[in-house]
């Protein structure tokens, strides 16, 4: 799988290469700074990149603004975002988007490096890859009139796993149950959500995502 | 206080028919003011022969109470505050207070407005007074040439001619004429007054300034008090967190070094306990950044970091922003901090399901204002938080005024000098 990497530390950019390569991922170019991210990316057409978020010259917000960018370009084009911190409105702008193909994850995230993995391939599969810090704040957030003050606790844990984008499998083995007791939960979830059944695991959890973070 | 209404004098907080009656009083407090003047510069030669002493001691607190009792008086005619410009002594002990009262130059000023006053003052006054209550006696003069015995009213403008009571009722006109004299000029010979009382009773320029340097090196001490405060925060949290959990996360890898070879599996666990560490103390020292500088601050300017507070907070909140360009990074901060404050009280005590920010800039100021439709009852007390906000704002010469009744709901507006030409625009809006 063809990864292109911009992180301008080089101590992170080398360990994340090193990473991503013992574990038969191919590097094909790592930048380290924002002005130089989108043409690489526009040019090598990665099956995913590994963006940080702030990047030279600014050492701002350069790489998710080149992410956006770059997926207007390149419709669909799996982005995996990593920060020093997590920003709903960051979090948001990435998925207003549309379509998958997006994470956005904590950078020490990476040092579980089969989670981080299952992230990357997630991604470049097309799925979304949120960072439970983000999903926190959105369920938090649920007032008592909302929809998602209607969930069993279960329920919220389910929704919470389904919304940083796992499929029903590994949601079932995260909380110890049957997948056949997860899709019971999910079903209910839409249920109470109003959301209407779909068999696509992707637009399911941007439908999720989408209502929380558009209320 | 507005900026704009400078050019225009504030109008007069006493209503037209109660001006004659202050007006007459002042006129006999005037008067009064004589037997303090003569006090007063009776005691000053005194001082060679000790009874000067107590006697100034006694003799210049009644006059700056006695001044201060006009002073507020006269803020009426004038419409705004006139200060009060003594010194403090600097230490306790009657020699220094006498000292301190002796250089005063206020005190001297004090003085020659007593003098000033009881000619100028006195004659403005009453002439105000006079000209409406002439409009009275004129109304009324008929009755008193009835009612009085022949030759006390008959005769007026000093016997010029003879009346009765009859024909007295040709004075009615001078009665019209004294009321609209006293209509064109009675306020104005009050203001005039006050403006001359202002002049001698308000504080010098050198006056101003030095309560001006006053209120800087309070401010400022404050400032330095708060910064030192969150810097041993800062050293603490770095300290008992971030610290001590890098030095366990260094013993822990020593460790599973040493025993990699000897016991992979209590190794392998060492390495995840240290992984472990590692995430907590990068947790940490991102929560540290974000109370001393928010990133989303730093990357979005105040607009983003103000819209992403608005996006973790339970309830709903609306955000109106319109600054053009960015602030200086300081003001920016606390700026944000402020809003960020309010909107956390907002959170923990009023119960609101609404809340709104707008930011908008004017006058060379930055607005904010945070309301929420929660059960109010806010008030800005030492200690709290918004009192915290107020000391934060005075450092840039901002004010904090909270409306807030009990029944809700809650009004926090927040004014920052912010001048338009330290407005940066903002870089590279849109694609980077």
């Amino acid at each position: 799988m063809r990864v292109l990497i911009a992180e301008d530390h080089a101590l992170l950019r080398d360990g994340l290469i090193r990473l991503l390569e013992a574990h038969d991922f191919e590097v094909v170019e790592a930048v380290d700074n924002g002005p130089r991210l989108v043409p690489a990316l526009v040019e090598h057409r990665p099956d995913v990149a590994v963006v940080d978020v702030r990047l030279p010259p600014t050492f701002t917000d350069e790489g998710l603004k080149a992410a956006i960018d770059a997926r207007t370009q390149v419709p669909g084009l799996p982005i995996l975002v990593l920060s020093q911190y997590v920003e709903q409105l960051y979090a948001r702008e990435l998925l207003t988007g549309g379509g998958g193909g997006v994470g956005y994850l904590l950078k020490d995230r990476v040092s579980n490096v089969a989670d981080f993995l299952d992230a990357v391939r997630r991604v470049a599969g097309g799925g979304t890859a949120m960072d439970p810090d983000v999903i926190g704040q959105l369920l938090a957030r649920s007032t008592k009139d909302s929809p998602i003050s209607r969930l069993t606790p279960r329920e919220s844990e389910v929704l919470g796993l389904m919304a940083e984008g796992r499929s029903n499998a590994a949601v079932a083995s995260a909380l110890f149950v049957t997948e056949k007791a997860v899709s019971k939960h999910t079903n209910n979830i839409f249920a109470k959500l109003d959301l209407p059944p779909s068999e696509d695991d992707n637009r399911r959890v941007m439908a999720v995502l989408t209502y929380l973070s558009s209320r | 206080m507005s900026t704009v209404a400078t050019t225009e004098a504030p109008p007069m907080r006493y209503p037209k028919f109660a001006q004659p009656w202050i007006a007459l009083f002042l006129a006999i407090l005037a008067e009064l003011g004589i037997a303090l003047f003569v006090l007063s510069v009776v005691s000053v030669p005194l001082i060679a022969v000790w009874v000067g002493i107590p006697l100034l001691l006694v003799v210049v607190p009644t006059a700056r109470w006695f001044a201060n009792c006009h002073r507020t008086i006269m803020a009426g005619f004038l419409g705004e505050r006139i200060p009060r410009p003594y010194k403090q002594p600097p230490i306790p002990g009657m020699l220094m207070r006498l000292r301190t009262i002796l250089t005063d130059p206020q005190t001297w000023r004090d003085i020659a407005w007593l003098l000033v006053n009881a000619v100028i003052g006195f004659t403005l006054c009453l002439l105000s007074a006079v000209l409406f209550l002439a409009t009275l006696f004129y109304l009324v003069y008929p009755l008193l040439v009835g009612v009085t015995p022949k030759g006390v009213f008959t005769e007026p403008f000093g016997g010029l001619f003879t009346v009765n009571f009859w024909t007295s009722f040709v004075m009615m006109p001078v009665a019209l004429v004294a009321f609209l004299i006293w209509q064109a000029a009675g306020e104005r010979l009050l203001k005039a007054n006050a403006f001359l009382a202002r002049s001698l009773l308000g504080p010098t320029e050198s006056a101003r300034l030095a309560m001006r340097v006053r209120e800087l090196s309070e401010s400022r001490a404050e400032t330095v008090d708060t910064q030192a405060a969150e810097l041993r925060r800062i050293e603490r949290d770095l300290h008992d967190g971030a610290q001590a959990r890098l030095a366990a996360l260094s013993m822990n890898l020593g460790m599973a070094e040493e025993m990699v070879a000897r016991d992979p599996a209590q190794a392998a666990a060492l390495l995840t306990e240290a992984r472990e560490s590692a995430s907590t103390a990068l947790s940490e020292l991102r929560d540290l950044v974000r109370g001393i500088h928010p990133p989303v601050l730093a990357d979005r300017g105040l607009e983003g970091a103000v819209k992403a507070l608005a996006l973790t907070c339970p309830f709903t909140v609306d955000v109106t922003f319109d600054v053009p360009g960015r602030p200086h990074a300081p003001v920016e901060s606390a700026a944000y901090f402020a809003v960020a404050e309010c909107l956390a009280n907002a959170v923990k005590y009023s119960a609101a399901t609404n809340a709104w920010i707008q930011i908008t800039h004017e006058d060379e100021k930055l607005h904010m204002i945070v309301g929420d439709d929660g059960v109010g009852g806010a008030t800005v007390k030492p200690g709290g938080g918004l009192y915290g906000i107020e000391r934060r704002l005075a450092a840039f010469d901002g004010t904090l005024t909270v409306v807030s009744p009990n029944a809700g709901p809650t009004t926090v507006i927040m004014e920052l000098p912010c001048e338009s030409s330290s407005l940066k625009t903002t870089p590279s809006s849109g694609t980077a």
